[in-house]
């Protein structure tokens, strides 16, 4: 007897020791600051989503609620629009009885922790945020995402022709819909009206005349730059996109690189001229949260970035500069003017999720025109045509700003990146000649480097 | 019966969840890191991954960006491990001295803090233009810096951040190692009529020696492997100016999901560590001995 009691005892304690490393173990990788939202616990998160498909064939349901407890894990980004949609959630979850479980995750954490998931082939999360720019390409190649052209080709109600097309363009990859966009963003100009009213100048509609006015402007003596951006070699590609598209140029044509063409070199020139000679020090390393902390520090007086930021630039809480910031369409180049009109983020389907029907439920109740009213009313730019023909749902935005992106949207280009797999090397290999011209070296011979080097990803990626 | 197994096997049997967590958390993921080393994979659940052999070792050995990083690892790492040391040490001796707790807690905080929160706040305190770093530097008459953003500046400010937040750990490693001393030998070198400066030289510094080659062991091993304070506060740039082994064994990963050649370089750096630190051990065996 005593022999057993000790055999249960040590047991017991392997156990319990056992079970604190699992613990450890599962604390380490799982622990990535996620919340979720309501009824949904974190706990869940690791877990598969429950109740397969008897949840459909239950005929006594009430027909107000026909997906009634199905449960969908849906990932998202830290952004101003997931806390709208949180706050209806509880609308939809009466109306339909799909339980949303949304969990929040920092952009690159987001990107990261979609891959890891769903190289596994995990069930979870049934849909989640991406930059179909940035990721479509990738995340259809491995296997990640469900087109969803079926879903949305025959529903009427949905009308998914009604999304601005550049949008849609930047979704769509060989005919497959991956992604819904969701938030549309724009490549816009912030100025500093009172600088351009003292200097007498009028707000500059070509590239030629900014690059004169950001001349005329630039006084480091009391503290003004010219010209601010984003320098930070990755990050500054979609921001000089707008200025290379509007020299004739692109990242690629005909399926070639195409970087060392003298049209994309002027874009590239412009951009990287104006941060050496009139840019702040260390724009190196800035990407948009110091460009605009200078912009609306009242240190500089041009800025082009994405027109989401606006709402910085007039926060008086943040911005000293609020009562004097102006919004302008891109500057028009030597062929037009061609800023960027795109979807920033999206919604996708796992290829395998368990309530594939559940989850384009929701991605279409979040992107109806009715909730997209909402979301947009409340300050999030959103992608519908229709939306943006209502006044109403503008009234929050500066009205300067509104016809800027409605103008935008109208002209704009569908892309600010190379349209290829690996769209991260890609952005590196290009940010190269700019960050090469801005400290000073030959534009020419960065962009045939950059050209080659862009290319031989091109040929790797044709041959896999 | 089982009671006995259990009696003659104890040993083992209580060891078990510890080799298990070894060979869980620490052999497997580096055997699998060497195996894919070898595929050529983005992380594709539908395209499985590609045998390449040797071809990222070649790849990775034959490009000049990989060199650029095993040179900054080098260049940060011996930046930082010899400020860090020479400071270290001398704020330990000087806290022996005093014995003032209140100031050693002070000067541990660093070290508590969360490393990338840190980094957030020195790019803040480096911006070129409203930060006080530049500030205090035009007040005293010298030229402004560009600091995180400039290729000549950005590995020594790193430096900087990296010494003010590890410089503690010497300096709690040679405290220890002084407060073991014995005081015989201080005693008969004041007899003898010592100064402080060769109590210290000849004294002090030569017992200490096992402890701070112990500090500089776990230091080295570490800023090898820094990782958050650049992550945070650069990501490498500008340029590839900070990018680190380990910076860009994370970049190849999820930034380029190229898991063979990120594999490939964690493998060699893996080495790389390795090797200091056998160095570093050979090295204390050979100097206790000649202590």
């Amino acid at each position: 007897m005593r022999g057993l009691a000790k055999t249960i005892k040590t047991l017991i304690g392997m156990a319990l020791i056992v079970s604190l490393l699992a613990a450890c173990g599962g604390g380490g990788s799982g622990g990535n600051g996620s919340t979720s939202s309501g009824a949904g616990s974190s706990a869940s998160s690791g877990g598969q989503a429950s109740s397969g498909g008897n949840g459909s064939s239950e005929n006594n349901a009430k027909p107000a609620q026909p997906f009634k407890g199905q449960r969908l894990v849906v990932y998202m980004a830290n952004h101003p629009w997931v806390e709208l949609i949180k706050s209806y959630l509880p609308e939809f979850e009466e109306e339909t009885g799909i339980e949303v479980d949304i969990q929040n995750f920092a952009d690159d954490q987001l990107s990261q922790k979609v891959s890891v998931q769903l190289t596994t082939r995990a069930a979870t999360p049934d849909l989640f945020m991406m930059r179909p720019l940035q990721e479509a390409r990738q995340f259809l190649r491995n296997g990640f995402i469900e087109p969803m052209n079926s879903y949305i080709e025959n529903d009427e109600e949905y009308d998914f022709g009604d999304f601005s097309k550049s949008a849609v363009d930047g979704t769509v990859v060989d005919g497959q819909v991956t992604a819904i966009p969701i938030i549309a963003d724009q490549h816009i100009m912030y100025y500093r009206k009172d600088l351009l009213e003292n200097a007498g100048l009028s707000v500059p509609q070509t590239i030629e005349e900014l690059g004169e006015a950001i001349k005329a402007l630039h006084d480091e003596k009391n503290g003004v730059y010219g010209f601010v951006a984003r320098g930070q070699r990755s990050l500054l590609v979609p921001q000089v996109s707008s200025y290379v598209f509007s020299e004739g140029g692109d990242f690629m044509a005909d399926g070639k690189a195409a970087v060392n063409t003298p049209e994309a070199i002027r874009g590239f020139k412009y951009y990287a001229d104006w941060l050496r000679e009139y840019g702040p020090p260390g724009v190196l390393n800035m990407s948009w949260p110091e460009a605009m902390g200078l912009f609306t520090q009242g240190k500089a007086a041009f800025f082009t970035d994405a027109s989401s930021l606006f709402s910085n630039a007039i926060d008086k809480e943040k911005s000293v500069v609020a009562d004097s910031v102006g919004f302008a369409l891109f500057p028009e180049g030597s062929h037009g003017r061609r800023p960027y009109n795109i979807a920033a983020w999206g919604m996708s389907l796992n290829a395998n999720a368990k309530n594939k029907e559940a989850a384009m439920e929701f991605i279409k109740w979040a992107t109806s025109k009715e909730i997209m009213t909402r979301t947009q009313t409340e300050g999030v730019p959103g992608v519908r045509e229709s939306v943006w023909a209502n006044p109403e749902t503008t009234s929050k935005f500066p009205a300067e700003l509104v016809e800027v992106l409605k103008k935008s949207q109208e002209i704009g280009v569908g892309h600010d990146r190379p349209q290829v797999i690996a769209v991260g090397e890609a952005r590196d290999i290009i940010g190269a000649i700019v960050q090469k011209a801005i400290l000073g070296e030959d534009i020419q011979a960065a962009a045939d480097q950059a050209n080659e080097e862009f290319q031989a990803l091109i040929d790797r990626e044709a041959q896999s | 019966m089982s009671s006995s197994w259990l009696d003659r096997n104890f040993k083992w049997v209580t060891t078990l969840p510890a080799v298990l967590f070894v060979i869980v958390m620490m052999a497997f993921p580096i055997l699998y890191t060497v195996r894919l080393s070898l595929y050529d994979w983005g992380l594709s659940a539908l395209v499985p991954p590609r045998w390449v052999g040797l071809q990222n070792y070649t790849d990775l050995l034959t490009s000049a960006r990989f060199w650029n990083a095993v040179m900054n690892t080098f260049y940060f790492s011996t930046l930082a491990l010899a400020f860090q040391l020479i400071l270290g040490v001398a704020i330990a001796l000087l806290l022996h001295r005093k014995n003032t707790r209140i100031a050693k807690t002070i000067f541990l905080m660093p070290m508590v803090a969360t490393p990338v929160a840190m980094g957030l706040v020195w790019v803040l305190l480096f911006q070129p233009t409203n930060g006080v770093l530049n500030q205090i530097l035009v007040s005293i008459g010298l030229k402004p810096l560009a600091w995180l953003g400039s290729v000549h500046t950005v590995i020594p400010s790193l430096v900087i951040v990296d010494v003010w937040e590890w410089t503690p750990m010497i300096t709690l490693i040679v405290l220890a190692g002084l407060s073991t001393l014995p005081q015989e030998p201080f005693e008969s070198a004041v007899v003898d009529g010592a100064s402080s400066w060769q109590k210290l030289w000849y004294i002090t510094l030569p017992m200490l020696r096992p402890t701070i080659l112990v500090a500089v062991m776990l230091r080295l091993i570490d800023v090898l492997k820094t990782f958050d304070i650049i992550y945070a506060t650069t990501q490498g740039g500008p340029g590839t100016s900070s990018e680190t082994l380990n910076i860009l064994g994370y970049v190849l990963a999820f930034q380029y999901y190229k898991f063979g050649s990120a594999s490939a370089l964690l493998v060699v750096f893996f080495t790389i560590v390795l090797g200091f630190t056998l160095l570093m051990i050979g090295l204390r065996k050979k100097l206790g001995r000649s202590a």
